[in-house]
């Protein structure tokens, strides 16, 4: 509906899912403003503002660090404070809650079973005989150990890597990218000595080895984390493992 | 009413509540700890601080210093036993946060890197790339998931403290999925729920910021102290207001009006060189430097932009490389909300609210006035940062404060084991029925919660911003006794109860209105200058007569405010000298 | 409260272009899976004598033949390729503090197929 005199307006096709009215979610169409630096978010502040406050969303920081704001946005998982509107006018965007979780309200998912299996990696430093008194000072790290795991620990949680994979929609059970991107950069931290302990979860049928290196969930993560990398990392260091394990069965250490 | 119990209930998961549950999960293991939080932790606001955390650890700086830097830096306000406490517990609880694995940038021989950052006078602030605060809350998180006791307790809202016998014994707190209020009981109660810049139009604070903690405890009766100091950061983006590091002054960034001017040497803040210079030019403090903009803009000397004044922070000699290393972040959001690569152009950058000095009133062990009720972090007032915070010293406020008020907590809760479990259960019921009757059945009204928020905002910007007066002052307080009177008519689109996020929003506004009065309120009653509050009416520190903390106390009408003496131990009063 | 379940359509892949290129690429096992089998028939024709084999040569200049050999060389290229360029993500190569160029383990995977198949072109063509 853009006219040249008047403010240009776009559309916005949302899911609706208001388990309290009705037992089946549906489509709203709303026209909001357009305006070339905002963002779906933007957009969807402006609804629940003006004109649907029912509208239910998540969001926080708007800035792409909190994670809060992953949402389907043509089909394509992204942060709607980082989709503009700009690069959709003049056309309609459909806008729908994350792939491959239940959905709770409107565009509001069910995260908690992510949380497990975040919590399942143990994704924590690990030392063999506990940390070292704060007396001592801290662990060296060098810059080189440091950017080992650097990228992996960029993680949002934000779950679009989830949403992207084919595999976590098929197998409920699948550990999933970022999950076994986190265990990754436990392993990777020089100040880490969980791998061992890791590996149950991590080198499990419903860890890394249900991936089929898809690749998506890298190319979705707004933080550059390549989860899909450190899958296929983690693939080599367990078959090499494996390796180890066939040759020298009574052999020292697993690294 | 359904009801739970446990010896400490934490509201707020970010970085001071979980600081606080780990420290009960590792040293009190007995005691049952809760988690509770209006969001999953880890969208805490903590995750967006940027720049570092600040904690003594080269060889020519010392805990005097920092201790100096915070005092001068607060303009006295600050109260000296809590700062000398602070900085002596710094170094410690940040090396243990580098023990649970926080990734601080390091020197080429391993040891942790530190920072120059504004108002400090030798470099002491530990930093993660420039995502400090994000990568210090997933440290927290992901440690505090080691416990498998806690109980988490993601997006439920606490609408009210549970006080009975003179005691805080828990909170009535709404399952945000089902709208369903339960009455989580528990022997003590340790707020960390952040700050409330959503009170003000422009700020680099979340969605979330909206004080609903300090909220709770004005209303259980207990005094906010200090509330008119609130922090301008000199650097946010024009619009969104997003937050553009002081790391970047650090690494060495410099702040030119629209004749490419370093306008700063014009403010007490020079001379130029050399640069950098750790408490002279853009590493002055955040209010000086706030400060400085208004006045440019008054003299014309600013850029207009689309979405107001602004100046520019130029980055561009720092170099790709530098700017790649140790401000990645700065670069993607420069590119990606103000649309320039601070390679290659300078940040359109202006002064955006950032940080509430002012908070519930606590000790140095973090207790507040009410038996049981304990607060940490930014939602709480000790006071460390006085009329103005050093950028680097919340995140480590987070850990400190985080750590003693779990300490008192779990001492208390040891001490006080009995729950008027009836009592409270009533009470939570009581409040079932009063957001049931005000917000969900309400019949009638006509105003929108976005309309009222938006003109809380706009009357907090003109009247209580930057410069203050007494008239601008008094037009806010009554505005805002006004917008308080429209809340009542408040009727919302949203009458379902599972995940009502309208239903929320108005449950924090009605907060915001609550915490912005303390502000206009305190703000008028002081009748002088210090730090970030500035009368132009009043232009003079007034040592004599308010080197004194304001306490707002919530009556059914204004607030009544009160006053508390400053603690002075080894400091007297001074002159803030920056430039030298 | 009732969570809505999405189900996941059996035409998944056909939703965007990333997962349509990621099918073909599986299905890519299956061309060079039959090529083996054909391979392998062949060896054990040459076993069975000259008419056998001379039968089985013939068999594959068939249209039908032909065009399936045709078919199989372009998946038998595309998983090639496509496994070439996956190779820098399962290997974090560095260099200090900075990842090698992804290109810089990938050309070498090109080099080596040229020169290998210089040499088995060689030995074939004489």
């Amino acid at each position: 509906m853009a006219n040249s005199t008047a403010e240009s307006t776009m559309r916005l096709e949302v899911f609706r899912y208001e388990p309290d009215k009705a037992a089946e979610p549906r489509f709203q169409t709303y026209e909001v403003p357009f305006r070339k630096d905002w963002v779906v978010l933007d957009a969807l502040n402006h609804i629940k503002d003006q004109s649907d406050g029912s509208l239910s969303f998540r969001w926080s920081c708007r800035m792409g660090v909190c994670g809060s704001c992953g949402m389907m946005i043509n089909g394509v998982p992204k942060l709607s404070c980082a989709a503009f509107l700009r690069d959709y006018y003049p056309n309609t965007i459909r806008v729908e809650p994350l792939s491959h979780f239940p959905v709770l309200r409107d565009l509001v998912f069910q995260l908690d079973p992510f949380l497990d299996k975040l919590k399942s990696v143990q994704p924590w430093i690990i030392r063999r005989e506990g940390e070292k008194p704060v007396s001592e000072g801290e662990y060296l790290q060098t810059p080189a150990q440091h950017a080992r795991f650097k990228d992996f620990s960029m993680c949002i949680n934000c779950m679009l890597c989830y949403a992207a994979c084919p595999v976590v929609g098929m197998e409920p059970h699948f550990l999933g990218p970022a999950a076994i991107a986190l265990a990754q950069r436990y392993n990777l931290d020089s100040r880490d000595e969980g791998r061992d302990q890791r590996q149950e979860t991590v080198a499990s049928h419903d860890g890394i080895w249900q991936c089929t290196f898809i690749g998506e969930c890298s190319a979705v993560c707004p933080k550059h984390v390549d989860p899909a990398g450190a899958i296929q990392q983690a693939k080599v260091e367990s078959t090499i493992d494996w390796f180890k394990e066939v040759l020298w069965p009574f052999g020292g250490r697993k690294s | 009413m359904d009801s739970h119990e446990h010896d400490v209930l934490i509201i707020g998961g970010g970085g001071a509540g979980l600081r606080a549950a780990i420290e009960l999960g590792e040293n009190f293991p007995k005691l049952r700890v809760a988690v509770l939080s209006k969001v999953y932790p880890m969208r805490s606001h903590t995750v967006s601080a940027e720049g570092g955390a600040a904690a003594v650890i080269k060889s020519n700086d010392s805990l005097d210093k920092h201790a100096y830097d915070t005092v001068s830096g607060s303009d006295w306000l600050g109260d000296q036993d809590a700062i000398e406490a602070f900085v002596k517990e710094a170094p410690t609880e940040m090396l243990r946060m580098e023990h649970w694995g926080c990734p601080w940038s390091r020197e080429p021989g391993g040891q942790v890197a530190v920072r120059p950052f504004g108002g400090m006078a030798i470099e002491r602030t530990w930093f993660a790339a420039d995502k400090t605060g994000f990568h210090m809350l997933h440290t927290l998180y992901q440690t505090s998931l080691k416990n498998p006791n806690t109980k988490w307790y993601d997006e439920w809202f606490a609408t009210k403290l549970l006080v009975e016998d003179g005691r805080c014994q828990g909170a009535a707190a709404m399952e945000m999925l089902t709208g369903q209020m339960h009455a989580i009981l528990a022997r003590s109660v340790i707020l960390c729920t952040g700050g409330a810049g959503r009170i003000f139009p422009f700020t680099t604070n979340g969605a979330i910021k909206t004080g609903d903690g300090m909220g709770l405890a004005y209303r259980a009766g207990v005094p906010i102290k200090d509330m008119e100091f609130v922090q301008y950061h000199p650097t946010g983006l024009p619009g969104t207001g997003i937050l553009i590091t002081e790391a970047s002054r650090g690494e060495g960034g410099i702040l030119v009006n629209k004749d490419g001017y370093r306008y700063l040497q014009d403010y007490g803040l020079g001379p130029l060189d050399p640069w950098p210079r750790l408490r002279a030019m853009e590493l002055g403090p955040r209010d000086k430097l706030s400060q400085a903009f208004v006045h440019e803009d008054e003299k014309g000397r600013t850029i207009k932009g689309p979405y107001g004044s602004v100046v520019h922070l130029d980055l561009r000699h720092l170099g790709e490389a530098k700017i790649n290393k140790k401000l990645p972040f700065v670069r993607e959001l420069s590119k990606n909300y103000a649309g320039i690569d601070p390679v290659y152009e300078p940040i359109p950058v202006r002064p955006v609210i950032h940080y509430c000095m002012g908070g519930i009133d606590t000790d140095i062990h973090g207790a507040t006035t009410l038996p049981g009720l304990f607060a940490a972090g930014e939602c709480a007032c000790v006071s460390l940062n006085g009329a103005n915070r050093l950028g680097s010293n919340s995140l480590t406020e987070l850990l400190v404060f985080g750590r003693r008020a779990a300490r008192s907590a779990a001492e208390f809760a040891t001490a006080h084991q009995g729950l008027a479990t009836e009592p409270l259960k009533k009470q939570a019921n009581d409040e079932q029925q009063r957001i049931a009757t005000q917000f969900i059945r309400k019949q009638g009204g006509n105003e929108r919660v976005a309309n009222i928020r938006q003109e809380m905002n706009h009357t907090m910007e003109s009247g209580a911003g930057i410069y203050r007066k007494e008239e601008s002052l008094r037009a806010t307080c009554n505005t805002l006794a006004k917008l308080k009177e429209r809340f009542k008519n408040l009727s919302l689109d949203d009458r379902s109860v599972s995940f009502n996020t309208e239903l929320i929003t108005s449950l924090e506004l009605e907060f915001m209105l609550e915490l912005a009065q303390a502000l206009a309120h305190s703000a008028l009653a002081r009748k002088e200058s210090r730090g970030s509050h500035q009368r132009t009416d009043f232009v003079k520190r007034d040592d004599q007569n308010y080197l004194k903390h304001s306490m707002a106390f919530r009556t059914d009408g204004e607030p009544r405010i009160g006053y508390k003496d400053v603690v002075i131990t080894r400091w007297p009063p001074g002159e803030r000298v920056y430039g030298k | 409260m009732k969570p809505y379940i999405r189900p996941m359509p059996a035409t998944w892949w056909l939703k965007r272009t990333p997962y349509l290129i990621f099918m073909l690429r599986e299905l890519t096992a299956v061309f060079v899976g039959a090529y083996a089998v054909i391979f392998l028939v062949m060896i054990r024709r040459l076993n069975e004598g000259q008419a056998a084999y001379e039968s089985f040569m013939a068999s594959l200049r068939s249209p039908l033949a032909i065009l399936f050999h045709v078919v199989a060389l372009m998946f038998a290229v595309f998983h090639t390729v496509t496994w070439f360029h996956l190779t820098p993500k399962a290997m974090a190569v560095r260099i200090g503090e900075e990842r090698v160029k992804p290109a810089m383990l990938i050309v070498p995977n090109y080099l080596a197929w040229a020169a290998i198949s210089a040499i088995v072109a060689w030995f074939i063509l004489g």
